[in-house]
């Protein structure tokens, strides 16, 4: 055995050189589970300076500038504030659920890591049921939510518990009903199978719209703007982590950027291909599957930020609307949809053959029908939405009275 | 593996703890988790019987996933049903909730 | 991985899972808090998960993590914070605790005697080492001659649920 590559060989090279069996295995497996661990947090740091840099450009201003070269080190020295301050358990709380909250959230995120194929030979776990998994392990994140509210004894904070909840569990269903669409397309809830289903066709030509439902939904499971109720800082005092401070606070603030990061992740994994490069060249050097992936990544991390950026925070009564009036249904139609397009390209036999799964060309006409279909139900919603939204306003402003801007608030 | 007598000891165990809940709570949410945990031992002996006895045969699994579908539904009606008796009454205690008593 | 003679990487997990469970059922019939409760019944049913996980049922246990864990404990905390007064109980039981315990104790043996003990000779190893896989499962779920029948019921029994528990929770308006 060669022992020149020991990411994947590590625990047959331990053997080798003279290590238990079962200790070379426990070994191996522990080391990869502290790198994947640990390597979405480092990747957050950098983020955190980049999420600031570029909300600054966007507000004209010039954003951290002062700690090291371009402010690169500033997340470093925030992290050094944060160590140095009190560690605040208020009165009357919960110690122990008070201290597992903020651990949680960041468990919720890094968990997902586990199952997601960063390269042909890089995955920390091909579960078959990776997809489900995904979402299994999100309810944890809102888990967390309501036990830092109501282990820390504060009224601010179980107001801010009750929305973000209703948010989160409201978005998880059309979050799931679009995470169905590369399940059905791949014929496999593992996400190493959806990635090598999309060599030949990256999901997002075959189902847009699912991609974009699902962007939608992991942007408000994030709590980011424009859905920031978790955090409306105007009205809620600061949500549900009101009463932490210090490095608790920190994993909360840290749980909240790598989820944005991770999302892109998946969206990147579901929709844009994964690993997958050109040419093949990820499988001769895995490596470059990585870097593929995190390319990938970071349009859809940087179209998050946009989005963050530009449209402001909507109401609560106008997020839930948003949710069960419009993404709920129009994922049913879509998953309906797809399912019944899927059987008609099948029927019609211009699916591609098992063999050439991973054609391009082979692709091309299932791709079409497809896309014209989710277009035609995009259209459709839009068409809907636009005349039913034009009646409103007419109502509205036939039954208005000239009232002054916020007398009725 | 673990022999199959563990599985259904430990099932058999939260049968009965959730058994007391249940008849021993005077709270009826804490009635209502005492149902839940004898629901799960059911599922656990369910899936148990199906690995070590039929694994070729997905009744055990199918089984198991209705249970979890009743469980939930049975949750939410039950919740739904204890909040409404809380608002008439201001109280959720079982033994409160007695008006159908001649 | 060996902890020593017999103690294998499954026992070992067994163990943790057994502590769990009953550890957390013990929880929740026994504290004063309900939210404490409802805490103990999430980390129970998570043990419940574990044991799917062994017995390679990974679909079910993550169905059982997803239903129990993010629906359902999420669910009794609301219900135990908007039932204000509810957070904190005054007794523990009502006046036949001990003739609950007495029955739940006779349950118990009378399932040990009568089920469990008569097995407790067998090595206990499964028939197979081969399982069927999440595919099975589904296709068994939506197959005309299977279980079709009870999942469409089950499908109407969630939505039937779904619309009685807004319809009962809801206040007059």
């Amino acid at each position: 055995m060669q022992c020149d590559n020991i990411i994947n060989t590590l625990a047959p090279c331990l053997v080798q050189s003279g290590w238990n069996g079962d200790l070379a295995n426990f070994a191996s497996i522990f080391l990869g589970v502290i790198i994947l661990a640990t390597f979405p947090l480092l990747v957050t740091i950098v983020l955190i300076w980049f999420e600031r840099k570029f909300a600054a450009r966007i507000q004209d201003r010039l954003g951290p500038n002062r700690v090291g070269p371009f402010g690169l080190l500033q997340p470093f020295a925030d992290v050094i504030k944060l160590l140095g301050k009190e560690d605040i358990t208020p009165a009357g709380a919960d110690k122990l659920i008070y201290n597992i909250a903020p651990v949680m959230m960041v468990m919720s995120v890094l968990l997902i890591w586990a199952v997601v194929p960063l390269s042909p030979i890089h995955v920390g776990m091909d579960l078959e049921i990776g997809a489900l998994y995904i979402i299994s392990v999100a309810s944890f994140g809102t888990l967390s939510v309501i036990f830092a509210s109501w282990s820390s004894n504060n009224k601010y904070a179980l107001l801010g518990a009750f929305r973000v909840v209703a948010q989160l569990i409201s978005y998880e269903v059309p979050l799931a009903l679009s995470l169905l669409i590369p399940v059905m397309l791949a014929g496999s809830m593992s996400l190493v199978d959806i990635t090598q289903a999309q060599a030949g066709m990256w999901f997002i030509f075959v189902a847009p719209l699912s991609a974009i439902l699902f962007f939608i939904s992991s942007q408000a499971e994030t709590g980011r703007a424009p859905f920031d109720l978790l955090e409306a800082e105007s009205e809620l005092v600061a949500g549900f982590n009101i009463e932490y401070s210090g490095m608790k606070f920190a994993l909360f603030f840290a749980g909240e950027f790598m989820h944005v990061f991770t999302n892109g992740v998946l969206m990147a994994v579901l929709f844009a291909g994964g690993y997958i490069g050109f040419g093949g060249l990820e499988n001769s050097i895995p490596l470059l599957g990585i870097v593929f992936l995190f390319l990938k990544a970071s349009v859809f991390y940087m179209l998050s930020l946009l989005i963050r950026n530009a449209i402001p925070r909507v109401r609560i009564d106008q997020l839930m609307n948003f949710n069960w009036k419009f993404l709920v249904p129009v994922s049913i139609v879509n998953v309906v949809m797809m399912a019944f397009l899927l059987k008609v390209v099948q029927a019609l036999g211009i699916a591609p053959t098992p063999e050439l799964a991973n054609d391009f060309v082979a692709n091309i006409p299932q791709t079409l029908v497809l896309f014209a279909g989710n277009v035609v139900l995009g259209l459709l919603v839009m068409n809907t939405v636009s005349s039913r939204i034009r009646k409103e306003r007419l109502q509205e402003s036939a039954n208005r009275a000239i009232v002054p801007m916020g007398a009725g608030d | 593996m673990v022999p199959l007598w563990m599985y259904l000891t430990v099932a058999a165990a939260l049968f009965s703890i959730g058994m007391y809940g249940v008849l021993a709570r005077r709270n009826a949410v804490a009635v209502l988790m005492g149902i839940e945990l004898m629901l799960n031992a059911v599922n656990l002996n369910l899936i148990a019987f199906w690995r070590y006895l039929t694994p070729f045969n997905m009744s055990g699994q199918a089984f198991a996933a209705f249970v979890l579908v009743v469980a939930a539904a049975e949750v939410a009606v039950g919740l739904a049903i204890i909040i409404a008796v809380y608002r008439n009454r201001q109280s959720v205690e079982v033994e409160d909730v007695d008006m159908l008593k001649g | 991985m060996n902890f020593g003679e017999g103690l294998t990487p499954e026992a070992f997990a067994f163990g943790l899972f057994t502590i769990l469970t009953l550890g957390g059922a013990l929880g929740v019939v026994t504290s004063l808090n309900l939210v404490r409760a409802a805490i103990w019944l999430m980390l129970s049913l998570f043990g419940i998960a574990g044991y799917f996980v062994l017995l390679s049922a990974p679909f079910l246990a993550s169905v059982q993590v997803l239903v129990y864990i993010g629906a359902i404990g999420i669910l009794f905390s609301f219900a135990v914070m908007l039932t204000r007064g509810m957070t904190n109980l005054k007794e523990r039981f009502n006046d036949q605790w001990w003739l609950a315990g007495l029955a739940a104790l006779t349950a118990f043996v009378l399932l040990m005697v009568g089920v469990i003990v008569p097995a407790f000779g067998n090595s206990g190893a499964p028939v197979s080492d081969q399982v069927t896989t999440t595919v099975d499962l589904g296709v068994a779920l939506v197959s005309g001659n299977q279980y079709v029948l009870p999942f469409e019921v089950a499908s109407l029994l969630l939505t039937a649920a779904m619309i009685g528990a807004i319809v009962i929770a809801r206040e007059d308006d």
